[in-house]
């Protein structure tokens, strides 16, 4: 299995990886360039940026409307990849979107000709959340000819067989999702993230946990349970959508993100401090 | 049928959901196959009696005399419209209802376009003592009001979808996004042959009774098979359900072993599904607008709600609003089955547009008593355009019945020029 090298790296490093979600072109081209270069400055690891597509389902409403923002403003793919050029960071950037869109794009149909771009501009993996392990293999076989990672979503109702498969898909880092349900940002942490985690704890793949994160403290907890990473997507889409309803300016904007990045990162840290030294990975 | 293998029709079908669902979708394809393809614990048997008892099966196949005259053949119609409820979708929520139950589940949701399949569901629901929640979009809930009342009389909640335009596309995801979140004790009875497997096939299975005693009935009837079946498509299922003891009736050669018994080839049944042309069938690519539901006819190959087929999308595959005049035939995608039937040329796909449905709709009320659906309209009206098509003997299928839309048809009516005689003053002091 491809495993991509800037990703590799940045969870050989001893300590916890921050993931951070933001639509791209939310609200706008330019405004978006500037968050997600905000959120590299607060201590971003690794960045997932998604490329919005109209059917969203596992999306709840922050991300929803987020993307609604972004189709408005004009994304789209090929303006997707342009964006991934010019940003100025250099942390891996990972995509997250539907697979309707990497289906159509380029001249034949079926995921080749999106993954080859994607790996052209310098993406690193992908996250595809309408695309279980069954459906995966045209997308796998395409990920490991241009050497991207492909991330695969373990709910708390995976189990068994299940398992398996996906352990033998899956490369980056797995996706652990903390709760049932859609994504956006919740009050506390779910106790399904411990039993998610305890269920493929030999596994050799980092273990990334999103879905409801919004505050340093849970940032902490979940490190604290054995997490390689946290991923914090509608909190920080939250901080988007208020500038863009406040007509805040974009340097404002821009350092409300940097600054709940940095709380998150911190969180992260302070749960690694308080835990056992993580193993070492081979 | 034409399923082969894991739930693929050809390149279409698969399960492209959410992680999250697809332990309840192999929990599902479990259930299916044990209780409705092997009818364990008489599943079956207590589905068809309630269907019977509480549904109202066998419905009549009726000839219509006018239709018959005026078109030169034998036309006859098989009267889904007289299904409790009022449509052909209780055939399947009843099934999945009762599936639910044999399955320990303790919760309904659904979605539901036009309101037929939120009123069917709402219905099985309280008649099998189910909680029901019910999905359905703002600009559905204007124009399909009675059945709103309808679903909530029957104990169902009705929760107003209000991203996008409003209507079964938006209702569809927001439903699975409800299942995302209690998949433990819910069953999510998706309401046509759509979303992953093993729902495109399982609905079907369940609407095609409706084929299975056509069937019969046209060979009691007039001694022989028909030339044709037309039925409306939206998302598909009274589509199916009408064609499916018909799809292996395709006047192929029969096979040498069928052949040295001396038999003839076979008949062959033309099926007709006939989308809604809306009010053009031209795109507008920059504002992501179809201005129509032609999927079969127009849509390209992509994934959406849980299965590849055919869909209205742009370029970039983004997936384009639909419309329709009716709400239950305006979805930009269609059932994977029927997408692969039609590549296989033995599906037709045919559509009209948004004026003639309403011309067929007052055609068949004034006509011959019976006010369709606007879904089905559809059917009739290419009925009209082709009277040559259909062959010596038809079936169309009348999947609804029109009560719900009578303030769209209204409304409508008075905005158009229609080739029917409507006096407009028989509406005085309706709205
Ligand atoms: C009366 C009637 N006919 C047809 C349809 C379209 O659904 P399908 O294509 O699944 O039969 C609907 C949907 O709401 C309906 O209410």
């Amino acid at each position: 299995m491809a495993e991509n090298e800037r990703l590799q790296a940045v969870f050989e490093r001893d300590e916890p990886a921050f993931i951070p979600y933001l639509a791209a072109g939310d609200p706008d081209y330019e405004a978006s360039k500037a968050y997600v270069e905000a959120l590299a400055r607060g201590g971003a690891d690794v960045i997932e940026l998604g490329l919005p597509f109209s059917e969203p389902i596992a999306e709840g409403p922050t991300i929803q409307n987020a993307i609604v923002r972004a189709l408005e403003s004009g994304m789209t793919p090929d303006r997707f990849f342009e964006f991934v050029e010019e940003l100025d960071v250099d942390v891996p950037l990972v995509c997250m979107t539907y697979y309707n869109l990497i289906y159509q794009y380029g001249s034949e149909d079926g995921p080749r000709p999106f993954v080859e771009k994607a790996a052209d501009v310098g993406l690193t993996g992908l996250v595809v959340p309408d695309l279980p392990a069954e459906e995966a293999g045209p997308l796998r076989a395409a990920c490991d000819e241009f050497g991207l990672d492909l991330v695969f979503i373990v709910a708390p109702t995976t189990e068994g067989e299940r398992l398996e498969r996906m352990r033998e898909q899956v490369s980056g880092y797995v996706y652990v999702q903390a709760r049932l349900g859609t994504t956006g940002a919740r009050d506390d942490v779910s106790d399904q993230t411990d039993e998610s985690l305890a269920r493929i704890d030999d596994w050799d793949v980092p273990k990334a946990v999103g879905f409801g994160i919004k505050e340093g403290e849970h940032a902490a907890r979940i490190v604290r349970a054995g997490a390689d990473g946290i991923i914090v997507g509608s909190a920080l889409v939250d901080i988007v959508a208020d500038g863009a309803k406040s007509d805040d300016s974009v340097e404002a904007v821009a350092e409300r993100l940097e600054r709940k990045a940095r709380e998150l990162k911190d969180g992260a840290l302070a749960g690694a401090a308080d835990s056992e030294p993580r193993p070492e990975r081979t | 049928m034409s399923d082969t293998h894991a739930g693929k029709f050809g390149p279409y079908g698969g399960q492209y959901v959410p992680e999250a669902l697809m332990p309840a979708i192999e929990e599902l394809t479990d259930a299916y196959e044990r209780y409705v393809l092997n009818n364990e614990d008489g599943f079956m048997d207590e589905f068809q009696d309630r269907l019977r008892d509480f549904g109202g099966r066998p419905i009549p196949l009726q000839y219509a005399e006018q239709l018959s005259e005026r078109y030169d053949t034998d036309v006859y119609l098989k009267r889904e419209d007289l299904l409790h409820g009022g449509a052909h979708k209780l055939n399947n929520a009843l099934g999945q209802v009762l599936l639910a139950k044999y399955m320990g589940k303790e919760r309904i949701i659904a979605e539901t376009g036009a309101g037929q399949h939120g009123t069917a569901t709402a219905m099985a629901a309280a008649h099998l003592d189910m909680p029901c929640e019910i999905y359905m979009g703002k600009t559905d809930i204007n124009r399909q009001r009675p059945n709103v009342f309808r679903m909530r009389l029957n104990g169902a909640e009705v929760n107003p979808v209000t991203v996008g335009r409003g209507t079964l596309k938006e209702a569809i995801s927001e439903t699975m996004r409800d299942w995302a979140t209690t998949v433990e004790n819910t069953h999510y009875v998706i309401g046509s042959v759509v979303g992953p497997a093993p729902f495109p096939q399982m609905v079907r299975d369940f609407q095609s009774v409706i084929s299975e005693e056509a069937r019969h009935q046209i060979e009691e009837q007039a001694g022989r098979l028909p030339d044709s079946v037309v039925a409306c498509a939206g998302g598909g299922s009274n589509t199916m359900g009408a064609f499916a003891n018909f799809v292996e009736d395709d006047g192929a050669e029969r096979s040498s072993a069928e052949k040295s018994s001396g038999d003839e080839p076979r008949d062959r049944v033309d099926l007709i599904a006939v989308e809604a042309g809306g009010s053009s069938l031209a795109v507008d690519e920059e504002s992501g607008v179809a201005p129509n539901s032609a999927t079969l006819s127009t849509g390209h190959e992509g994934v959406l709600h849980g299965a590849r087929t055919k869909l209205l999308q742009d370029s970039d595959g983004q997936i384009m609003e639909s419309h329709s005049v009716s709400a239950g035939l305006d979805y930009a995608g269609v059932g994977p089955e029927l997408a692969h039937l039609v590549d296989e040329g033995r599906v037709t796909p045919a559509n009209v547009d948004d004026d003639a449905a309403l011309e067929a709709f007052h055609r068949l009320s004034q006509e011959e008593g019976i006010i369709p659906a606007l879904e089905t309209a559809h059917a009739f009206a290419y009925l009209h355009e082709n009277p040559d098509a259909v062959g010596d003997v038809t079936i169309v299928n009348v999947s609804g019945r029109g009560d719900k839309d009578l303030e769209t048809v209204i409304e409508e009516t008075e905005k158009r020029d229609l080739d029917v005689d409507v006096d407009m003053s028989i509406f005085e002091g309706a709205m």
